[in-house]
């Protein structure tokens, strides 16, 4: 879409559009660019030596397991966020849906979280999770259920997974509340008709309806998980225990602030940079199109 | 409601609320928490009702800081610096990507499409993924524990960009042209019409941006070392740092409450326009 009503001036549009442009620069492009750049590199910790590798630095990281086992971390984590966060999400708006006249007063009641920073959620959750003070500890080792989450890798998992489900719960139910109510009610009701109850009709029309809000969701659930979870790992775990919850983006930061090895951490970053650009243009090429059914 | 089924709408009431409490559970105990003295946290299980230091601690954290082991600045200075960057990234971020937008829409100009996909690039490159090099620009900038240092790279904003470019595309070409011929220049056209219509987009966006700046984590943890300079997110994290024992839980406790209860206000205050900036700067 273009403006047919325009403005001339050979230098406003340049001043207008220069602080955006600068910062971009700055902060963005010298830094990727750093960031390519470097990734070709070993350097030792203090930055004196450096020596051209070509790609060493990537068959290096594909050889590491310690990396390899950061991918499958990874993995695991952002499925289950992706997959259990906008399930109970999807039922707890489906229900808030169907009692439309109380919706608001539930909307009210979950869209908070949102506004919690994930590293505070964190802190929250590890505080419930505890093994020593954590009320949810105790009611776990009450129940004969051994918990130890700072011990335990799988522990440590599920509580950062929890962590990062209960922060983007608010997140995901609005967008699923919006696109049931977008639904028109006419459907639903010629379904009722015809005799399908509410099962059948959340099977057969709700959910396939639904089905853009759901990809949407899928993709920004996994672009969290694999980026703004950072801080709940950071916070909660560390990464630990062992490299339990280590994932990719925890590991650049590890590696490059605290095991200084700067040339595998600049080639971390690169090869998050490939993933982020593919997530980023399989959304934006889904918005444009909108596929439905 | 399509049909009348008292039982499942008694189930999805139910579910309902158990869904709310547990998502509630976390800041129940953490409140529970912030009321009670040092050793009454630490009995197993701690009391599930609050207790009667609720005001004592609060105001400790907030003139002196939380923890025994580690210091910390008060919590009162590091809430003060949360808002001020909180303030600065969605300002900033609402200021520059209004001028950006509107160059892109109402002028044609060389690089206008190299310009725009620059921008639209920064979508893909959060700071979590250049860590290291944004890092060291930042620090031979010598902008580490500055407050300049806390915004100005984050406040390049690619969402913000698009959102006014989208509303700007709406905005009838007849408002610009009797602008024109009114004779008024294009930035008396900015600010006596763009700038007013945007209005609703501004708010909506300036409270969505308030909340990513105030939440930020990463990017201060990087470039705040001097207590005096972390945000209150950092400071409870440098304050759970120094071991299990000697961690003070309801005095980290109370800081969390203080931590979330600006963003968690402005969000239920202001719902409306909430959900508006949430929904619009994801389209």
């Amino acid at each position: 879409m273009e403006k047919r009503a325009r403005f001339e001036s050979r230098w406003l549009p340049y001043a207008l559009i220069a602080p955006q442009m600068a910062i971009t620069l700055v902060f963005f492009f010298l830094p990727a660019a750093q960031c390519l750049y470097q990734s070709l590199f070993v350097q030792d910790a203090f930055g004196n030596a450096t020596q051209f590798v070509w790609f060493e630095n990537f068959q290096d990281l594909f050889r590491n397991d310690e990396y390899l086992a950061s991918f499958r971390v990874t993995a695991v984590f952002s499925f289950l966020v992706a997959i259990l966060g906008r399930s109970i999400s999807l039922l707890l708006a489906t229900l808030a849906d169907r009692v439309i006249r109380n919706a608001t007063i539930y909307k009210t009641l979950l869209i908070w979280p949102y506004a919690v920073a994930p590293a505070v959620a964190a802190v929250l959750w590890l505080f419930l999770f505890n093994p020593t003070l954590g009320i949810v500890a105790h009611w776990l080792t009450s129940f004969g259920i051994p918990w130890d989450p700072l011990l335990n890798g799988t522990h440590a998992l599920i509580m950062v997974v929890v962590a990062a489900i209960w922060k983007q719960i608010s997140y995901n139910f609005l967008f699923f509340l919006a696109g049931l109510q977008s639904i028109p009610k006419s459907l639903i009701e010629a379904a009722a008709i015809d005799g399908a109850g509410p099962v059948k009709r959340f099977v057969t029309i709700v959910f396939p309806l639904l089905s853009p809000t759901t990809f949407f969701l899928l993709v920004v659930n996994i672009i969290y998980a694999f980026i703004e979870t950072f801080a709940i790992i950071d916070a909660a775990t560390g990464g630990g225990p062992g490299q339990a919850t280590q994932i990719l983006v925890y590991k650049v930061y590890a590696d490059g602030f605290k095991g200084l090895d700067l040339g595998s951490s600049y080639a971390q970053s690169v090869v998050l940079m490939v993933i982020l650009i593919t997530l980023t243009v399989v959304q934006f090429r889904y918005v444009e199109r909108k596929v439905q059914y | 409601m399509i049909e009348n089924r008292p039982i499942l709408t008694f189930v999805s009431h139910l579910i309902l609320i158990i869904g709310v409490a547990i998502v509630a559970l976390p800041v129940y105990v953490t409140f529970v928490a912030s009321s009670l003295q040092a050793d009454e946290v630490l009995q197993s299980p701690m009391p599930m009702l609050p207790g009667s230091h609720l005001i004592e601690n609060y105001t400790k954290v907030l003139s002196q800081g939380a923890s025994t082991n580690v210091t910390t600045a008060p919590v009162g200075r590091m809430m003060f610096n949360s808002l001020v960057s909180a303030l600065v990234i969605a300002i900033g971020k609402i200021a520059i990507s209004l001028l950006s937008a509107f160059a892109i829409v109402y002028f044609r100009f060389r690089f206008r499409a190299l310009a725009f996909w620059m921008i639209f690039v920064t979508l893909m490159l959060p700071v979590e993924v250049r860590i290291l090099p944004t890092f060291k620009v930042v620090s031979d900038l010598h902008m580490l524990d500055t407050y300049a240092g806390l915004t100005i790279p984050l406040i390049a904003s690619a969402t913000a960009t698009f959102l006014f470019r989208q509303f700007f595309l709406t905005i009838p070409d007849e408002l610009a042209e009797a602008a024109r011929i009114d004779g008024a220049g294009p930035m008396r056209f900015f600010w006596d019409v763009v700038v007013p219509l945007s209005r609703p987009s501004i708010a909506a966006l300036f409270l969505i941006l308030f909340i990513f700046g105030w939440n930020q984590y990463l990017w201060p943890l990087l470039v705040t070392t001097d207590e005096s300079m972390y945000t209150t997110v950092i400071g409870i994290k440098r304050m759970i740092a120094g071991g299990e024992a000697a961690t003070e839980w309801n005095l980290v406790m109370a800081t969390a409450m203080l931590a979330m209860l600006p963003p968690a206000l402005l969000v239920l205050l202001t719902q409306k326009w909430f959900v508006k900036g949430l929904v619009d700067t994801e389209k």
